[in-house]
């Protein structure tokens, strides 16, 4: 197992929401990810950030189990949500994704209701009591994604009708209904405008402290902008972890500095 | 240090860097030429160096445009943006060390129009001549990014600082014996603290030196034994 570095101890969360010890990923022969140790709290929002292909994002689909769909993919080492292995048997796989949701690069609403993206989740989870209880938490999902201005007159218009930023918020609504504890994010704000990008951003900052929150991006203002937490991988290696604001002023390993100086490659 | 891949940047980069080597070296040079002009009470030279002050304070101005043009558009990040900030703060010291120089030169006319042989005055070409190598090692340190430079300079300042207590005594001690050059004495003492300022400078410059080569801050340090007699 990789010791954790003195550094990342001290960074190291009281009240970690999920811990990654010694994480590896294969994908058949080929090694994705080379033992990742991360932990995951409530009150920092934590950026992935790395060149394509360096794992970020296989690394964060290991925190909801979404890996799993990839027949050839295989998980070593431990992550727990809670201290709960999430890869252990016993674990319900519906129930973890609840728990830890996502928010994908380009906003994929159902093609149903404004009303209805929301309603789904908390419907086939059984956590609405009945049509006034379901009133309220798609109201309550639609102004913590800080769409409920917007859309409040036309609950029943196509989800796929709203722009593209109002879908990301839609999405991102849609998995805070089901009452995640953990929302992961791959590049939620890559197929959209400056402006829309900008309400997704202050949104993950209301977030905070609500929820954990992991976000893989290649936009290396918005991890600067966004997170309290960096960590920079590069081929499959957790490079560096640290406080966003060290990693951007004074980073200690020379890839990451050469990465986000814009000297890589 | 590798290339950014955008070639630009490196170029905006190479061109900041450009920029305050050369104000380094005119501010080195103003000291210089206003100690020799003092030497030789040369006031043709001293004219120069007054007027030679106004392509310093140019180079802040383009220096400090340059800066903001970089951090708009290229959003320089870890050394990099050490780097700018390092630039930024730099040339507005640099621009003071050429003030200082100025303000000497301004007063080798005042002393010149004297005919009295002061001895102290034997004094100033030396210190004049330490501060004036702080300034370039300085922006030496910078150029190359050279934090053990950086700290060879900041444990100077004691030198310079020594030399103004020396010349301070040896200027009260020589007023009170020649009364009649109190005015003279009085633009020469000026003029040494102005050198020791040119060194507090140079090391203050140091310190940014050293926070954009490494990424730490130097511990504020002990000021040298001049403080008490200020004011």
């Amino acid at each position: 197992m990789t010791p954790m570095t003195e550094e990342q101890q001290s960074l190291a969360v009281a009240n970690p929401k999920m811990t990654a010890r010694d994480v590896k990923v294969f994908y058949g022969e080929k090694q994705a990810i080379k033992g990742v140790s991360i932990d995951v709290d409530m009150d920092h929002v934590t950026a992935f950030i790395g060149p394509s292909g360096c794992g970020k994002s296989t690394f964060l689909r290991t925190l909801n189990r979404m890996n799993d769909t990839v027949a050839s993919a295989r998980v070593e080492g431990t992550i727990t949500l809670d201290g709960e292995d999430i890869y252990a048997p016993s674990m319900d796989v519906v129930q973890l994704r609840a728990r830890v949701g996502m928010v994908f690069q380009k906003p994929n609403p159902f093609p149903k209701s404004i009303y209805e993206n929301i309603a789904y989740g908390p419907r086939i989870h059984g956590l609405a009591a009945g049509k006034a209880d379901m009133d309220v938490i798609v109201e309550k999902s639609l102004r913590r994604a800080g769409l409920w201005d917007e859309v409040k007159d036309r609950l029943n218009d196509s989800g796929t009708a709203l722009s593209g930023g109002q879908q990301q918020r839609l999405c991102i609504g849609r998995a805070i209904a089901v009452e995640p504890e953990v929302i992961l994010m791959d590049e939620p704000c890559s197929a959209l405008d400056p402006i829309a990008t900008a309400k997704i951003e202050e949104l993950i900052h209301e977030l905070r402290g609500r929820y954990g929150i992991v976000i893989v991006t290649h936009n290396m203002q918005q991890a600067a902008r966004v997170s309290q937490r960096t960590a920079f991988f590069h081929l499959g290696e957790l490079v560096e972890y640290g406080v966003t604001s060290d990693i951007f002023t004074n980073p200690r390993q020379e890839r990451t500095k050469d990465y986000i100086t814009g000297r890589y490659g | 240090m590798a290339e950014h891949t955008i070639k630009a940047f490196d170029e905006e980069i190479d061109r900041l860097r450009g920029l305050i080597a050369e104000m380094g070296g005119r501010a080195e040079a103003a000291i210089e030429n206003a100690m020799l002009a003092l030497q030789r009470q040369d006031q043709r030279l001293a004219a120069e160096v007054v007027a030679d002050d106004k392509r310093i304070d140019a180079l802040e101005a383009e220096v400090e445009k340059l800066v903001v043009q970089i951090i708009a558009l290229r959003a320089p990040m870890a050394n990099d943006l050490r780097d700018v900030i390092a630039a930024l703060k730099i040339v507005s010291v640099v621009e003071r060390i050429g003030d200082y120089a100025k303000n000497i030169a301004k007063r080798v006319p005042l002393i010149a129009a004297n005919q009295h042989k002061l001895e102290p005055v034997s004094l100033l070409p030396s210190m004049g001549q330490v501060a004036a190598e702080m300034v370039h090692d300085v922006l030496n340190a910078f150029a190359a990014r050279d934090a053990e430079l950086a700290l060879a300079v900041v444990e100077r300042d004691q030198v310079v600082d020594d030399f103004y207590d020396s010349v301070f005594r040896t200027l009260v001690t020589y007023m009170v014996e020649n009364p009649k050059t109190i005015s003279e004495c009085a633009h020469l003492l000026f003029i040494a603290k102005n050198i020791e300022r040119i060194g507090d400078h140079a090391t203050n410059v140091a310190e940014m030196v050293y926070y954009a080569a490494t990424g730490q801050t130097l511990p504020e340090r002990e000021r040298g034994g001049t403080q008490q007699q200020e004011n």
